[in-house]
């Protein structure tokens, strides 16, 4: 795989990256496809004085109902799969204050930046994540030539990769192995699941999301992401490669 | 009491709620017990309040939970249900039937009602009961912290692992216990997966309902959704155009392929076979990728809905995906062959994590771990549904019931499987992808049985008298399997656990909901 030096891999015409909300949108006054939403990831706002309305990716699923309910074609799905983001604002698409993860700071660079080893943390998820990150590690995508793996023991690693909403029962499970990694380390949310709760979010048996219990560096959304996204919000963070 | 109380009905065929025969949970017992002995199995036994809705049910002291047994007879292509009303404890089915042993386990946790003489009662998923306030209770269940069963003795030794284990999977926490390197027990204590989905269900179906079943177990989306697209449609009196079963049933396939593959690739590693595992992985992803050419998704996220699928499959897209497919077989072929051909690889698969037929039978195993213990048992074929009932696959078994039988089966299944792609992609019927479902009718129930790729999926649903989700049971076939691993354990050593873990390859998420 040449990427990400040459280009990236070819994704079929029908996925769904990151979405596209046009001037055409009305704010859910015509089709009312904020009720359809199941994770409440659409959300009605004011720009300028305007109704219209912003997608935080980071509880959205991906599922196209919006898109597929709005007679404006005001939402789309385009074909781009760099979502990950620093921080939580960073993923209201259609706000104006979207960004893409930036790199560490300079200091923790020079740490992490040739090496970065991953203690994965399961919790609650429905593991189709844990599967796209799992890929990474075959020799296809092989994100061992940047110098990052997953480790077995959390005492070994530098960052804690979270998938799943965080269960109650995961919870403390959850809290020991962030508890055993060496200072500084960086914590990795992957999926709706671990940033907002995903499908779960206000489910009692369900912490919400990683932020809730431990803090969050870098939030790679999708239901699941795809192997593609997660690399990318990777090499963001350890500031690899020619990222545009 | 009546000769045969059981309800007969068909996989997929709706009946009236107030049609199960409700009995005296004696009754119901003897009833179980005689069925299950003269070769009956328990497909899906389960607690709900139907009693106490007042919807055409009889109405039932709040104290009493109803209890729905659904049992599967294989060789007739029947399912038989029957139901009784319990009041806080009966007499343990599992002493005299072990396959009931989770069920009942489940039927504690999740109601409060006992079964007397349990051998073995304690939590299965650590979930809050159904009869309290969740949000009151879930402050009170502490972590899961097993209270196991310990074996005694100077040299005995007790190894406990997880729930955070060393890979990138799923929690879970197994205890091992030892006298040198031979484990003579093993205790697995799931539930930190525990989501409250079954929960969320009722009420509904509403915007987040497709996600849940989507999400039950996250590489089986395509075979939860359609137990649960069936069991809407049987309730909406809804037809499926027969190029919405080929394209499920492309799905389903590719769903298996892409899990087999992967599995006899981790299989291969795990005795440090590097050449299949390096191959099976990137073959995996490209059969993923097969799938995301329908949808977009690479497990099948938003294929199936209620109705057919959401997304056709035009005669350009057809080709390119069985020229794709075509280049995958052979590979998969060479990769796998190899593996089978290595005298190393078969000394380690061979004999390692054995479990007998009668054993297979007696817990109830399902999928392919039933298969490699030599019992025919395959929803496809045993209660034939969708696209199945007109291209039948052959059931692959085979008689040693050990590792090596668990990816025998697997490469069996494999070819089959490439074969019934192909044949669809070929020859896909024309028409509609989708037929709109209406409302569903009210009081009704409905159990589907679908061959997810681990093995069997139920799903039972009954709605209320305004047509929504009253009652909603699912069953994952690693709800049968887990039991299977850990006596596949038995006498092993404990070196192998990773190898005849790999060899079931059980859902975490699935059991725990
Ligand atoms: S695609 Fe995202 S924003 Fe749109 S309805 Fe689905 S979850 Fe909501
Ligand atoms: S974010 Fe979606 S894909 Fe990931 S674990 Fe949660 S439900 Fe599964």
């Amino acid at each position: 795989m040449k990427y990400p030096a040459g280009p990236a891999p070819v994704l079929p015409d029908r996925f769904a990256g990151r979405p596209v909300i046009s001037p055409t949108c009305t704010g859910g006054a015509c089709a009312g496809c904020g009720d359809l939403c199941p994770s409440g990831a659409l959300q009605p706002q004011m720009i300028e004085g305007k109704a219209s309305l912003r997608i935080d990716t980071g509880k959205c699923l991906f599922c196209r109902a919006c898109e597929n309910a709005c007679p404006n074609a005001a939402v789309k799905f385009s074909g781009e799969y760099r979502l990950a983001a620093a921080s939580r604002e960073d993923l209201l698409v259609g706000s104006g204050s979207e960004a893409f993860a930036p790199a560490l700071v300079e200091r923790a660079r020079k740490v992490f930046g040739r090496s970065l080893k991953l203690r994965q943390v399961s919790a609650g998820g429905c593991n189709a994540c844990e599967a796209d990150c799992n890929v990474l590690g075959t020799p296809a995508w092989d994100m061992g030539r940047f110098g990052i793996s997953f480790v077995a023991s959390p005492r070994h690693a530098d960052a804690l990769l979270i998938t799943g909403p965080v269960t109650a029962n995961m919870r403390l499970a959850l809290l020991k192995t962030y508890q055993a990694l060496a200072e500084p380390r960086i914590v990795i949310a992957v999926g709706a699941c671990a940033i907002s709760g995903g499908a779960y979010a206000g489910h009692d048996e369900v912490c919400g999301g990683a932020s809730e219990v431990v803090p969050v560096d870098l939030f790679i959304p999708g239901c699941p992401p795809h192997p593609l996204t997660i690399l990318d919000g990777l090499l963001r963070l350890i500031g690899r490669g020619d990222l545009a | 009491m009546n000769a045969n109380p059981l309800l007969r009905i068909r996989n997929g065929e709706c009946f009236d709620a107030s049609g199960v025969p409700l009995v005296s949970i004696d009754d119901l017992r003897e009833t179980i017990l005689t069925q299950v002995e003269s070769g009956a199995r328990i497909a899906s036994f389960f607690g709900t309040d139907l009693g106490r809705d007042g919807g055409k049910t009889a109405a039932t002291p709040p104290e009493r939970v109803r209890l729905i047994c659904v049992l599967a007879f294989d060789n007739r292509s029947e399912l038989g249900v029957i139901a009784a009303d319990a009041e806080r404890a009966y007499p343990s089915l599992t002493p005299d039937c072990p396959q009931a042993h989770w069920f009942e386990r489940e039927i504690f946790e999740q109601w409060g009602v006992e079964p007397i003489g349990h051998p073995w009662l304690k939590p299965i998923r650590f979930s809050p009961a159904r009869s309290c306030s969740v949000a009151e209770s879930v402050s009170v269940v502490p972590a899961p912290a097993p209270d196991c069963f310990h074996m005694q003795g100077e040299e005995v030794h007790e190894v406990a692992v997880g729930p955070v284990h060393a890979g990138v999977i799923e929690p879970g926490h197994f205890r091992f216990q030892c006298l040198g390197e031979t484990v003579y027990h093993l205790e697995i204590s799931l539930g930190y997966q525990h989501r409250g989905i079954e929960r969320a269900l009722v009420a509904r179906p509403g915007p987040r309902t497709r996600h849940y079943i989507e999400t039950l177990a996250g590489d089986t989306t395509v075979g939860h959704m359609l137990a649960y697209c069936r069991a809407m449609e049987s309730l909406t009196s809804t037809h499926v155009p027969p190029r919405a079963q080929a394209i499920r049933g492309i799905a389903a396939e590719l769903e298996r392929l892409a899990n087999h593959v992967g599995d006899l690739g981790a299989l291969a590693g795990d005795v440090g076979f590097l050449p299949t595992q390096n191959y099976c992985g990137r073959l995996r992803g490209d059969l993923l990728n097969l799938t995301a050419a329908i949808c977009g998704n690479r497990f099948g996220r938003g294929l199936i809905r209620p109705g057919g699928v959401a997304w056709d499959l035009d005669h350009e897209r057809a080709d390119a995906m069985l020229a794709l497919l075509e280049a995958v077989e052979k590979d998969v072929r060479s990769a796998v062959e190899l593996m089978f051909e290595a005298p190393s690889v078969l000394a380690r698969f061979e004999g390692t994590g054995a479990v007998s037929a009668e054993t297979a039978e007696q817990i109830g195993l399902v999928g392919p771990a039933a298969r490699a213990c030599g019992l025919e048992r395959d929803v496809r074929f045993n209660h034939a549904y969708g696209i199945y009932r007109f291209a039948t696959l052959p059931v692959a078994t085979w008689h040693s019931g050990d590792c090596f039988a668990r990816a025998y089966v697997r490469w069996q299944e494999i070819q089959r499987s490439f074969e019934f792609v192909r044949d669809q992609l070929r020859a896909l019927p024309a028409g509609a992808p989708a037929n709109e479902p209406g409302a569903a009718a009210t009081g009704k129930m409905v159990v589907t049985l679908v061959e997810g790729w681990r093995g069997e999926i139920c799903h039972a649903m009954a709605t209320d008298a305004q047509g929504r989700i009253a009652a909603y049971k699912v069953v994952d076939p690693s709800f049968h399997n887990w039991f299977g691993l850990a006596m596949a354990l038995r006498d092993q050593q404990i070196s192998d656990f990773p190898l005849c873990n790999k060899s079931f390859n059980l859902s975490y998420c699935g059991h725990d909901l």
